[in-house]
């Protein structure tokens, strides 16, 4: 991916934040210009998005796209978040035999992949257990 | 609205064809095409062709021009169609709509992919651009992750289990060993399946549908120019065509297909038929899971019961409902543009009675299923003899 094509989703891709619609109260993550229940009654405004949530479903990638080839295996999931959006992310921090669908997890700021030797290298959210907190 | 008839069929070789280029492969399925319905040049009106990725995979686009050029056929108009594996099933209904409007009498309706020029790695990445580049492709997700992450849910809610899925792959090798022109012309068994390399869990490498090279090609005509022509046309009496999210984890309930929901019941409305009344289908698997959350949007079988229906044989040839009797995308293999033109010939095949050993007795009603990405496009056509 080209720079400024990441670039102008860091807010979302680091903070999460998503858009919510007014007339509907959904949340929706990524952003969308159009709530698609409510289309042109649409009154979308800037959200954050508490990055905690669930697996809803889950997958553990052995053959790897570019960029990702060291990683394997890897968990990837769907993630429903707690203010109602799905998101797709690696689940990190957790052994691949321990995922499982309702297992609970929070977002954690993580290094996402870099484009060759000399390009940017992409930073995002990934999902992991959450920490206990004692 | 004009009757719309299928006047020709053909099909090239499926597999890796490395002596064969991209222009051999569709020049080769038209000409058998044009052949096979007994038509000339001068009588083609139009051509629609599907194509998911030339630019990516043999760096060529422009494609529609390539086809009509080196098939001979210039200055006859042509369209190239794109909606990733649906792109054949979308230039299909193209076809169907130019025929049944009236603005042609006679149309050329192909499919075509060159898939094995380059690296298996490459593929898998031009593959993924079918899903949402920047939210999931981005992220380390691939197409077997997506189908992977449908079958675990799909395992979860319904109970459905990995032998059941499984044996979605068993009938399909068996179904290619009866089908000249297929891929994977031998067959397997669930413990081969299951005991195969792991691709992303739970789905295996005998999970997945091969890359292929590969094109198909029909002629479709009105009644009247069908009479003209052809001795048993057959014809497409009904067609839909729908969308849903292009990212799985946007789907309301991503273990159940919207978008074939909703495009076969355009397509069973249109042609005044119900699931029942189906001999025969053609249904896109391109993972095992797929074929039977195929079979579930098409009403053959209720929605989660599809691991028992296949367990049981009612998808088999001689079952209730025979699907993938060419071997399906999995073991006839899935040249992705292509594979909505090859569904039609194959059913074309089982309703004039030409399917050889993998002929279905009687059958009359068949119908072929072809989806793009994880969903976002599903393309149904119900043809009758």
């Amino acid at each position: 991916m080209g720079a400024p094509r990441f670039w102008r989703n860091t807010k979302s891709r680091y903070n999460l934040y998503g858009v919510r619609c007014g007339t509907c109260e959904k949340n929706y993550f990524p952003p969308r210009k159009i709530c698609p229940s409510c289309r042109r009654a649409s009154k979308l405004e800037s959200v954050k998005l508490k990055a905690s949530g669930e697996v809803v479903t889950y997958t553990i990638i052995h053959s790897a796209p570019e960029g990702f080839e060291n990683q394997t295996p890897y968990i990837m999931a769907i993630v429903k978040l707690s203010e109602g959006p799905m998101l797709t992310t690696q689940i990190v921090d957790c052994e691949i035999e321990d995922a499982s669908i309702g297992m609970p997890v929070e977002g954690v700021f993580r290094k996402i992949n870099e484009s060759g030797r000399d390009g940017p290298i992409y930073y995002g959210m990934k999902f992991r257990p959450p920490r206990s907190s004692n | 609205m004009n009757r719309v008839a299928v006047i020709g069929v053909g099909v090239t070789k499926f597999g890796e064809l490395w002596d064969y280029s991209f222009s051999d492969l569709f020049v080769e399925a038209g000409s058998a095409a044009i052949i096979d319905a007994g038509i000339d040049g001068k009588d083609i009106g139009s051509i629609y062709v599907g194509n998911m990725s030339g630019g990516r995979f043999v760096n060529q686009e422009h494609i529609a021009s390539l086809i009509a050029d080196h098939a001979g056929l210039n200055p006859v108009p042509a369209t190239r169609i794109e909606a990733a594996c649906a792109s054949g099933g979308l230039a299909v209904r193209q076809g169907v709509m130019a025929v049944a409007s009236g603005m042609h009498d006679v149309v050329v309706v192909g499919g075509a992919e060159k898939m094995t020029d380059i690296t298996t790695e490459k593929v898998t990445q031009i593959l993924v651009t079918a899903a949402d580049q920047e939210w999931e492709a981005f992220l380390g997700m691939t197409f077997p992750g997506l189908y992977g992450m449908i079958a675990r849910r799909h395992m979860h809610e319904f109970g459905t289990t990995r032998e059941q899925l499984a044996e979605v792959a068993v009938k399909n090798h068996a179904n290619a060993k009866n089908n000249p022109t297929a891929q994977f012309r031998f067959d397997v068994s669930v413990e081969k399946v299951l005991n195969s390399t792991m691709v992303a869990d739970p789905l295996t490498l005998l999970d997945c549908s091969p890359i292929t090279d590969g094109a198909a090609c029909i002629i479709l005509a009105t009644e009247e120019k069908a009479g003209e022509f052809c001795d048993s046309p057959i014809y497409i009496t009904g067609a839909g065509q729908s969308t849903s999210t292009i990212a799985l984890h946007d789907r309301l309930q991503m273990t159940v297909s919207d978008a074939t929901i909703n495009a076969s019941k355009m397509a069973y409305k249109m042609a005044g038929k119900t699931p029942g009344d189906i001999d025969v289908a053609e249904v896109h698997d391109c993972f095992t899971i797929a074929e039977l959350i195929g079979i579930e949007g098409l009403d053959f079988c209720d929605i989660g019961s599809g691991g028992r229906f296949t367990e049981e044989g009612c998808t088999a040839i001689g079952g209730e409902i025979p699907v993938n009797t060419s071997g399906g995308l999995k073991a006839k293999g899935h040249p992705v543009g292509a594979t909505g033109v090859a569904q039609v010939v194959e059913i074309a095949y089982q309703l004039r009675g030409e399917a050889g050993k993998r002929q279905v007795d009687g059958a009359e009603v068949g119908l072929t299923h072809n989806v793009g990405g994880s969903g976002g496009t599903a393309a149904v056509h119900i043809l009758e003899r």
